[in-house]
């Protein structure tokens, strides 16, 4: 009780420091979804579309996502040098392999009738994509999206590491002062990030499932 | 018009699917694909639109040849239904029924009135209907959409792959009577798949049969069922259906012969003397080259005892040819059924024989099922 009330007390105390750090971390996460978005999206259609393709870019992204997250951010502080940005691409490389795999697969469920019916009534491969094919796919996007977006607010804690903030910075500097309370005002902030981001995302899953059903 | 000209289809493993089709779908009218399947029926039609092409040969749609069409245009001026009805599930009914037009870039109002036109035909109220979605309609209710959706960019040529096969049966029964029944107002060309033959008998107008990618015989419905040109025809079609088709026994054979006759210069007091001798209430006028002229009833006889019979012929009371269908006669629902034969009275329809046979036909058809 004793230790709650402390933590409480620091939190307030440091609340304008808490709020930059909480503004860091969410920051760091939305730029690197909105850049998976805008690469994966495009990447899982061509994997759709090109057969080919799609074992050779769904391997790639696999194996983005396979590298030790602190091996990968070391390689990437090796070309990129210190902060923001460099935490930015490493959380983007992890969040691209859910975001291109459920694009894929979102596209390749789409009811075979569907498609032949667009087909049938003369649309351009272009326009069944775009009004059929990609319309159907987006609760399988919503659900990469919310994994993509839980790995990245946890992946993003060890920013610190590589110079970038975050919630990851209240964690490290417990860790190295050996202060129990400030490794809890980092961890739980970021927890409830994470399970936040995974409710609200979740919510918008089942809704847009709901519509398609 | 649309007409295939000597067309096969091969596929590249080697397959032969079409085996030089020569066809011609009649123009306004259900033009009912049919056959088992893997025959080719399917892909006879897809040839239509191209979703699938022809190896060689030519398909004609109102004298041009449709390679040199582009196919998403030659597609947006043919309705297509299909057997898994196919409507887009993210999207109102609205919206599904307004996918041809939009595509085509009419205005929204001409859209509007459409699918309030469209909806009004199936009997589904737009107000209700247009803001719902797939999912929120029966089997039945997605299927008259299918059907809508390709009628929506009012097109003259409808393509309908099965589209009733994956309905319940009720549902089936329905749509039928209401493709039928469509067809008589918007007069569409229709090309229907099936591999249901009661389907093919309801609602074609020419129903062409298949069998590995040949065309095995074509026609009306009737006359495949009357004139079958092989077993696999008859087969296809089953005994059942052969034998309700071929109906009773010619009227003929219902006759009796031996009935008495008069003639026009008999007296009236003869008439009764042969009425009451045969036991017979109403006799058959024929004048003196046997030929039929009208009948005269006892009742009539016996209150005009002194006039002859040329007077007192009933003249209302007409005969059948022979050669007319059993059926029609039964349908006339007539007592007394003097019968002839190029006009010369050959005998009165035996209404006994002919109640015998109904009634072994019915047992026959009981006992069948």
């Amino acid at each position: 009780m004793n230790f709650l009330t402390e933590l409480g007390q620091y939190m307030v105390d440091n609340s304008s420091t808490m709020m930059a750090l909480g503004i860091e971390h969410i920051l760091m996460v939305l730029y690197a979804i909105g850049l998976s978005l805008l690469v994966g999206i495009p990447l899982g259609i061509i994997a759709a579309k090109f057969e080919k393709l799609a074992p050779v870019i769904l391997s790639l992204t696999n194996i983005l996502q396979l590298i030790p997250s602190l091996a990968m951010l070391a390689i990437l502080l090796i070309y990129l040098g210190l902060g923001f940005q460099t935490m930015v691409i490493g959380l983007f490389f992890y969040s691209l392999l859910p975001i291109v795999r459920n694009t894929y697969v979102g596209l390749k469920e789409v009811d075979p009738g569907v498609l032949e019916a667009g087909t049938g009534i003369g649309m351009t491969p272009i326009q069944l994509l775009a009004k059929v094919q990609f319309p159907l796919s987006i609760p399988f996007l919503m659900a990469g999206l919310r994994v993509a977006s839980v790995i990245a607010v946890a992946v993003a804690c060890i920013g610190p590491y590589i110079g970038a903030g975050g919630f990851g910075k209240e964690i490290i500097s417990g860790i190295s002062l050996q202060s129990e309370i400030k490794i809890y005002a980092g961890a739980i902030p970021a927890a409830l990030l994470a399970i936040i981001a995974d409710l609200i995302l979740g919510k918008i899953e089942n809704r847009t499932k709901k519509r398609m059903a | 018009m649309i007409q295939l000209k000597n067309i096969n289809k091969i596929y590249d493993d080697g397959f032969q699917a079409l085996k030089d089709i020569t066809l011609t779908f009649e123009e306004g009218k259900i033009n009912v694909l049919i056959g088992p399947s893997g025959c080719g029926k399917t892909t006879t039609m897809k040839l239509l639109n191209r979703l699938t092409e022809h190896t060689d040969g030519e398909i004609l749609i109102d004298d041009k040849n449709i390679k040199e069409m582009n196919p998403i245009e030659l597609r947006r001026q043919m309705g297509y239904v299909i057997q898994s009805i196919g409507l887009f599930p993210h999207m109102t009914i609205y919206d599904n029924v307004a996918a041809v037009p939009k595509l085509l870039k009419w205005d929204k109002q001409r859209i509007n009135q459409k699918v309030d036109e469209l909806l009004n035909m199936v009997d589904l109220d737009p107000k209700t209907y247009k803001k719902r979605y797939p999912s929120e309609l029966s089997g039945g209710q997605q299927q008259r959409i299918g059907v809508i959706r390709a009628l929506a960019a009012e097109p003259s040529t409808i393509l309908m792959d099965e589209p009733f096969s994956a309905l319940d049966p009720i549902s089936r029964e329905q749509l039928q009577d209401e493709l039928v029944h469509l067809q008589k107002s918007i007069n569409k060309t229709i090309i229907f798949v099936t591999h249901d033959m009661d389907e093919a008998i309801k609602i074609a107008d020419q129903i062409i049969l298949m069998k590995d990618g040949e065309v095995v015989q074509q026609g009306a419905p009737n006359d495949i069922l009357l004139n079958p040109v092989n077993d696999f025809v008859k087969e296809f079609i089953g005994s059942d259906r052969l034998e309700q088709a071929q109906g009773l026994p010619p009227l003929r054979s219902f006759i009796d012969e031996v009935y008495p006759s008069v003639t026009v210069s008999d007296s009236v007091a003869d008439t009764i003397e042969i009425m009451v001798q045969n036991q017979k209430d109403c006799l058959p006028v024929v004048d003196e080259k046997e030929n039929y002229v009208g009948s005269i009833t006892l009742y009539q006889a016996l209150a005009n005892q002194q006039k002859t019979v040329e007077e007192m012929v009933d003249h209302s009371i007409d005969s059948y040819e022979e050669t007319i269908k059993t059926e029609q006669v039964l349908q006339d629902n007539r007592l007394v059924i003097p019968v002839t034969s190029n006009q010369r009275f050959i005998g009165m329809l035996d209404q006994e024989k002919l109640l015998q046979t109904l009634h072994e036909n019915f047992e026959n058809k009981r006992g069948g099922q």
